[in-house]
């Protein structure tokens, strides 16, 4: 034993013990994982979140130089500096916040007063900074020269061209919506349109224009009709290229001079430096996007090789959980050794996933299930993992050493990566083996307890598309198998896959949950709120004037509006409302604190009558500008091409400026339209229209404006959505097949996806037993039924006739040639004796007929074909094998089915025993002599399948020495058809025979032609035979006495067939011929079907041919197929569908001859070929059976076949098939695919496959099933037929 | 300088493209005619030929349905040739990316308009040719054929391209034997056949060899000429790429083929 094994059998060992425990305490290991995984990621919490935002760093102001602008900063205390801070900063930003207020406030002020002169303000506070120069030692020195110029915007802001310094200094005010220019500013009359002109409607994080120029947020600014506080703030924003020390606290000191703030509690100390981490583009996004693309794509395609479980969902969520979690804990590990992750997150992880991989956990999952199904589940996770393990460790192996390659590549990043990946794989393999294996063990038991009975065969889940795990399957297949033998399975429902196209399946995805209609309601929602939110008209202001007018300081000033009070409960201003920004001030708190008058100005009103907008200097102020957005910079800067990605900029302590003005000068700077269009008795109907009297008249246009756009804009929208619901209903009804639109298919799918809803029926739970018939010698090769009757004739030559309800055998025609000899004198002995005569005066002529040259059914299975060259040497192996026993195959252990044999009730027949059989034949010959022949009157009631007669069925040539027997006898039987009591029989011999059922005679014969007949068709008392020289015959049957059907009796055929003395007394039955269309194909006629008043044929030479069945003319003559013509289906609707070797299928319009459409179906001949209403339902030599949308031509799904059985399919009803597998049959649902029953034939039927299927009115169906027939009943399509 | 750079990696690309177009032009019996001139007007006869080859080495006698799974396989392989041709060209400029939306947008179509229909032909013929070869070697390949498998490799792929173009590596050499294991390393993960490892070699070889010539015939411009640095970066992307697009294309074949019935 070498190592290698030794160490394998130790790792197999320790996974057995290993799953053993897992299977056993599920709930305490899961809940033991769960806390490690909190445990690992628990130092996350201290990672700071990933994104973009800024970084900060401070230092004090005073004796501040820039850093240095190379690598110096090692040297100093790396935990001081952040390593981005070397080198000048991109600029510095020097801002003079300007706090302004109207005071004494007086009652006939306007609204507008509050702002509009302390803006004004801002234009002589620009030229004062603009003029401001230093003047010392060393020089005069200027703004220009210090400042950042600027040279030009970006070329795509043609919007901004006059709102932004385009040249010069970067200076930045309110008044640059003016242009800087005062008398703009007078003349403007409507000042907050101004303003607001540039905002965009929408919902926007990034920097708007009025942030940029006011330098506050918005709701600081306090420029609104609406405020409270009648202070107004801004700032006035100046970009430095060099730090200056002297020129900015001259300009610092100059300012403070001219404005004093007297409270002002702002240390200006420290210099705020910015870093901004690279910007995340789009050039970036794409690629970031298209890993996770294939990431996702990744986990999609390996959670769906998850198969066999209970939840499938689950197990995928779980191994994504367990990858996830992984990783997480790698991340949490790291930090916790002192490994702060420096690559960016969100790039590595689509590739540390890929590298982890959840082949593991599929591996595992994939063991286990294939494990035994009876085991216990401890031993089969135990046994699953253990069975991996070995590969499970290697791969695990594999992966760590290439992962350890990639760590001495030297390359930091790339070692970061690897020890973060060798890390997430032993967290991985942790997690696997405890969380992942005990989920798999709760899923499997669950999976036992539920579906322990009702297990379905492999080979339904076996989805043909997948060829991944297939051995594995097969194997469990074998072992499940055999265990139940005759019951039938029926699917667990999370196994029903629907076999539709994907196409079809997203469709009905859609249908099914109403995606795109609720997507389009949420979103029409989520788009109407929008709009009433941020509309000038809308529910914001409406809010924003609620709240003002309800908080106690607005109580004094608003004393004479007429209010629609009560509409919102009076309540403090609420903090929630401070989430509607700009427009709506919420006074700082300190500032509502301390609500005291002061100023040098002095309070001319009482607190209660104007709440007086005290001006005062907070630390809050002092960074303003932390509540602007984090992009205000980068978009401030990007608009100039200058990038702050990796970069950064200082912030200089803010200038405090106040502006104290007195009414007189508010009203001076009043602009004429201000005070005059004052109260436009705005509109009634809305609240606000009372609200401020003081109302100008710009807003309340605005508001008319924008209500009406409101209102266009949500009737656009309703029409945009109804249009939108229209196309997708349009593009629906395209997409799917008409029949889906039917009623009863929606209702269906609705009603949830078990079968037992489909037909509204609960599936039986009793077993359906097969009943077999047995009594044939050789495989059965022709089939026939009419309902009642069931005609069936094996390769021997033997017809027998049984009964469909029963499944007794009511006749036995043996093949003729065994009867020559017969010696028992009886009945048989005497229709023999005349076969003999028939016999005996064809014999020559029809052996030159008994070696077909060619096969005319391509679906015979392949033991035909070894006698087809040879003269019927089959009769000769039944010769040999009429001396044992062959009614009861040897059975004695089993009784299950319900066994049928052909005749006699030799069930207790002991097998091989020859001794008793010999008692046994010699009884039975005893038995015939007293029974059959001597009872039997000359014309015997057609239901009359009495014992005593079937005993007398009993083929008496059994004990006979029938060991002569020519082969040139009379020809196998080619062709069969049944109608009442009537078979034809079409035989190699050319020869047409017509037996009666019920008693085994033969009633007319004709063998005018020595042509093996191919086909027959039986209809009305209309015969057609098809045969190998492409000659078609009809004949037609007449009876002398009108009787049912079932009642034809009579003597034989007077034309042909030499007459019985025994019957001659009887009804006749004479079959003429009456027309002959001698050459109706060039090559073998291989199809021949009947329905509707025509006959359709299909020949080797590749074309169909339409006849009419009255006088057989030939309608149209059919080309469309490359190959030669396999089959050929037509029913009572003219539906005309043919199958070809070329794999072809084509629908033809009998009424006119035209192809209707052509499908490439099967690699390999079409098999067979049937219809419903809705469908077209083929098979092919590739053992698939494919259905086709009848209207369309569209594939809508296949099923596997078992090889050899592809041919073998029936359609019971329109909504229920059934195929033939390997010793069983299955049922399938049409309209899904699904697979309802499937029902095992028999133990001791694995090797046969079922070839063929008949579908008889009572919804039985027999299989040939080598030699045996099986009948089997599904009751619950007989209930629903009924 | 950073432009220009950026304009011979948008180069590079195409340049490779091309080249294995070429080959498998030359393989398909073709005169391998190197027409710089204009690059775009042969991918008809290109796909002719691949298509014929297709079919001559499928040996089915179904030639209508091949024939459309041909066209199927061949279109899937373009448009994931067209989607990674943009995503790497994006992650080679991205080094220089500035802030500003419109550029950014100018610069995923920086390069000639012809790149990416070049790089989707190319890999539709690389991605027909590795099945094609395997079939004529007679042996299927097997080792995890499966499509997460293939994700995975379409990852690592992509990751190998994002490590070349993010990481600072301390000198060329580094950045060529990382760039070079991880190639191998990508080949022996996903592929591990002779016949893989043969074609993604003469993929490289040539390809960088018309780059070369192409290069000397004033088509493109290195901006660094190092010899260690762009030319070892090259056939180390052309290898991986070609076992990528190879196994996307055995993956395509083996499903269209053993599944026809499933639409």
């Amino acid at each position: 034993m070498t190592l290698t094994e030794r160490l394998r059998e130790k790792i197999s060992q320790a996974f057995y013990n290993h799953g053993l425990l897992c299977a056993s305490y599920p709930i305490p290991i899961i809940l033991f994982t769960g806390l490690c995984i909190l445990a690992c990621c628990y130092p996350l919490l201290k990672l700071p979140l990933p994104g973009t935002g800024p970084v900060e760093f401070t230092t004090p102001m005073k004796d501040y130089s820039p850093p240095p602008v190379d690598s110096g900063h090692k040297q100093g205390d790396p935990s001081d500096q952040p390593e981005w801070y070397v080198g000048a900063p991109v600029a510095y930003i020097q801002q003079i916040f300007v706090k302004s207020s109207v005071s004494p406030w007086h009652k006939n002020l306007l609204a507008v007063d509050v702002f509009r002169s302390p803006l004004s303000r801002a234009f002589q506070l620009v030229e004062e900074i603009r003029n401001h120069v230093l003047r010392d030692s060393s020089g005069t020195r200027s703004l220009e020269e210090v400042c950042l110029q600027v040279t030009d915007l970006l070329p795509g802001l043609k919007k901004l061209r006059n709102l932004l310094p385009e040249h010069g200094c970067l200076l930045l005010s309110p008044g640059n919506f003016w242009q800087n220019d005062r008398e703009r500013f007078h003349a403007d009359p409507d000042i907050i349109g101004t303003i607001h002109q540039h905002e965009p409607k929408t919902l926007q994080t990034s920097a708007t224009l009025k942030d940029l120029l006011f330098g506050v947020p918005g709701k600081y600014s306090g420029v609104s009709l609406y405020t409270r506080r009648r202070m107004v703030s801004y700032t006035i924003t100046l970009v430095f290229q060099h730090y200056h020390a002297k020129f900015l606290g001259s300009l610092r000191a100059r300012l403070m001079l001219l404005h004093p703030s007297p409270n002002c509690s702002l240390r200006a100390e420290s210099l705020v430096h910015v870093h901004f981490k690279e910007e995340i583009g789009i050039a970036e996004l794409i690629p970031l996007v298209t890993t996770y693309i294939i990431l996702f794509a990744y986990i999609y395609f390996s959670t769906r090789k998850i198969d066999m479980v209970k939840s499938k969902w689950g197990l995928a969520l779980a191994a994504v959980v367990t990858v996830l979690s992984s990783l997480l804990m790698s991340v949490g590990l790291c930090t916790l050794f002192g490994l702060t992750p420096t690559l960016n997150g969100g790039e590595i992880f689509p590739y540390l996933v890929v590298v982890i991989g959840l082949e593991n956990v599929l591996v595992l999952t994939k063991s286990v299930v294939s494990t035994p199904v009876d085991l216990e589940v401890k031993l089969r996770i135990a046994q699953g993992l253990s069975s991996e393990s070995w590969s499970i460790m290697k791969n695990m192996a594999t992966e760590l050493g290439i992962i350890l390659i990639g760590y001495f590549t030297l390359v930091p990043a790339i070692q970061e990566f690897c020890l973060f990946a060798v890390v997430g794989l032993v967290s991985d393999f942790f997690l696997q083996m405890l969380f992942f294996t005990t989920v798999l063990s709760i899923d499997i038991r669950r999976m036992e307890l539920a579906d322990l009975n009702k297990r379905l065969p492999p080979e339904a889940c076996l989805s043909p598309a997948k060829p991944v795990g297939r051995p594995a399957r097969h194997e469990r297949q074998l072992a499940v198998r055999p265990s139940m033998p005759h019951t039938i399975t029926l699917q667990p429902s999370s196994f029903r896959n629907l076999r539709l196209p994907k196409r079809l399946r997203v469709v009905y995805f859609l249908a099914r949950t109403r995606l795109a209609q609720r997507l389009i309601m949420a979103g029409t929602v989520v788009w109407i709120g929008i709009l009433v939110y941020t509309d000038p008209a809308g529910l914001r202001t409406y809010l924003t004037a609620q709240v003002t007018e309800q908080s106690p300081l607005g109580e004094g000033a608003l004393a004479p509006m007429p209010v629609p009070s009560g509409v919102l409960p009076a309540s403090h201003p609420d903090p929630a409302f401070s989430i509607f920004p700009p427009d709506a001030p919420k006074p700082a708190e300190n500032q509502t604190s301390t609500g005291e008058p002061s100023g040098p100005m002095g309070p001319a009103d009482s607190v209660h009558d104007s709440p007086v907008p005290e001006v005062t200097w907070g630390p809050e102020d002092e960074e303003l500008w932390r509540k602007l957005s984090f992009r205000h910079w980068p978009t401030l800067f990007s608009y100039y091409n200058i990038t702050l990605a990796k970069r950064y900029i200082s912030l200089l302590p803010v200038i405090p400026v106040t502006l104290h003005l007195n009414p007189r000068e508010a009203l001076e700077g009043r602009h004429p339209q201000d005070g005059r269009s004052a109260w436009p008795p705005a509109r009634p109907g809305t609240i606000r229209g009372g609200l401020w009297e003081t109302s100008p008249e710009g807003p309340g246009g605005a508001q008319a404006h924008g209500d009406v756009t409101l209102y266009k804009v949500a009737a656009l929208g309703l029409a945009a959505g109804v249009v939108l619901v229209l196309l997708l209903l349009c593009l629906y009804r395209v997409l799917c097949p008409r029949n889906y639109g039917q009623p009863g298919g929606p209702g269906r799918r609705k009603r949830g996806d078990l079968p037992c809803d489909d037909y509204g029926y609960a599936p039986p739970e009793t077993e359906i037993v097969p009943l077999v018939l047995r009594g044939h010698l050789m495989d059965i090769e022709c089939l026939a039924s009419d309902g009642m009757l069931l005609v069936s004739c094996c390769l021997a030559g033997h017809v027998c006739v049984w009964d469909a309800q029963t499944g007794d055998c009511l006749t036995r025609i043996p093949h003729p040639g065994q009867r020559q000899d017969s010696s028992v004198g009886s009945v048989f002995e005497a229709q023999e004796s005349w076969e003999r005569l028939s016999d005996g005066g064809k014999g020559g002529l029809e052996e030159s007929g008994d070696s077909p040259p060619l096969r005319h059914r391509p679906r015979r299975p392949p033991p035909p074909s070894l006698f087809g060259d040879q003269p019927d040497l089959t009769c000769l192996i039944d010769t040999n094998f009429s001396a044992q026993p062959r009614q009861q195959p040897p059975e004695p252990a089993q009784p299950e089915p319900r066994h049928r044999t052909s005749c006699g009730r030799a069930r207790d027949s002991p097998g091989y025993d020859f001794s008793r059989l010999v008692q046994r034949v010699y009884q039975e010959e005893g038995l015939d002599a007293v029974h059959s022949p001597a009872l039997r009157p000359p014309s015997p009631g057609p239901a009359l399948p009495p014992a005593p007669e079937e005993e007398g069925g009993l083929p008496p040539e059994k004990g006979s020495p029938s060991l002569i027997w020519a082969p040139s006898a009379d020809g196998s039987i080619w062709s069969l058809e049944l109608q009442g009591s009537l078979i034809v029989v079409g035989r190699s011999s050319g020869r047409l025979e017509v037996w009666d059922a019920i008693e085994g005679v033969l009633r007319c014969s004709s063998e005018e032609v020595s042509s093996g007949i191919t086909a027959l068709v039986f209809l009305d008392r209309r015969i057609v035979a098809a045969r190998l020289n492409g000659s078609l015959d009809f004949f037609s049957l007449e009876t002398h006495t009108a009787l049912s059907p079932l009642q034809f009796r009579g003597t034989p055929g007077r034309g042909s067939a030499p007459t019985s003395p025994v019957y001659s007394s009887s009804d006749a039955v004479a079959c003429h011929l009456t027309h002959t269309v001698p050459c109706a194909h060039q090559k073998p006629i291989t199809a021949l079907k009947a329905a509707a008043g025509r006959l359709v044929t299909g020949s080797q030479d590749h074309t169909l041919r339409v006849f009419r069945l009255e006088d057989s003319c030939c309608l149209f003559t059919l080309q469309g197929h490359s190959g030669a013509i396999t089959t050929v289906y037509i029913d009572q609707t003219m539906v005309l569908a043919s199958g070809g070797q070329d794999g072809a299928i084509c629908l033809w319009d009998v009424l006119t001859g035209s192809r209707v459409s052509h499908m490439f179906a099967h690699r390999g001949d079409v098999t067979s070929l049937t219809c419903t209403t809705s469908c077209v339902i083929s098979s092919g030599l590739d053992d698939l059976i494919s259905i086709w949308d009848r209207s369309t031509g569209i594939k809508l799904y296949s099923i596997q076949q078992d090889l050899g059985c592809g041919a073998s399919l029936g359609v019971i009803s329109d909504n229920l098939l059934v195929t033939g597998g390997q010793g069983c049959v299955s049922f399938w649902d049409l309209n899904y695919g699904d697979l309802l029953q499937t029902v095992y034939l028999g133990k001791n039927s694995e090797a046969q496959p079922a070839r063929q299927i008949l579908v008889l009115d009572n919804a039985a169906i027999v299989c040939n099933f080598g030699s045996e027939l099986s009948l089997v009943y599904v009751p619950s399509v007989l209930e629903k037929l009924d | 300088m950073p432009r220009l750079d950026d304009h011979f990696w948008s180069c590079s690309c195409p340049a490779s493209e091309r080249h294995k177009k070429h080959l498998r032009a030359g393989a398909g019996g073709l005169a391998a005619k190197v027409d710089h001139g204009a690059p775009h007007s042969s991918p008809s006869p290109r796909r002719h030929s691949a298509s014929v080859s297709g079919h001559h080495c499928s040996s089915s006698r179904h030639a209508n349905s091949w024939h459309h799974h041909l066209v199927q396989r061949s279109l899937v392989l373009f448009s994931v040739g067209v989607v990674l041709a943009l995503v790497l060209n994006l992650l080679q400029i991205q080094r220089n990316v500035t802030l500003f939306p419109d550029e950014v947008i100018a610069t995923i179509f920086s390069s000639a308009w012809w790149v990416p229909p070049c790089c989707g032909t190319a890999a539709a013929v690389v991605g027909l040719l590795y099945p094609c070869i395997d079939s004529h070697l007679g042996e299927p390949h097997k080792f995890k054929r499966e499509w997460a498998s293939v994700m995975r490799c379409i990852a690592v792929f992509v990751g190998i391209n994002h490590a070349s173009a993010k990481l600072d590596f301390a000198n060329n050499v580094q950045l060529s034997l990382t760039l070079a294991a991880l190639s191998l390393g990508l080949w022996w993960t996903f592929d591990r056949s002779r016949s893989g490892l043969g074609l993604g070699i003469t993929i490289a070889f040539l390809a960088t060899l018309i780059t070369q010539f192409l290069v000397y015939n004033g088509v493109y411009q290195y901006t660094s000429p190092d010899f260690l640095y762009i030319r070892s970066w090259l056939p180390c992307i052309f290898f991986s790429g070609g076992v990528t697009v190879g196994n996307i294309g055995r993956q395509l074949a083996m499903n269209l083929n053993s599944s026809p019935h499933f639409s």
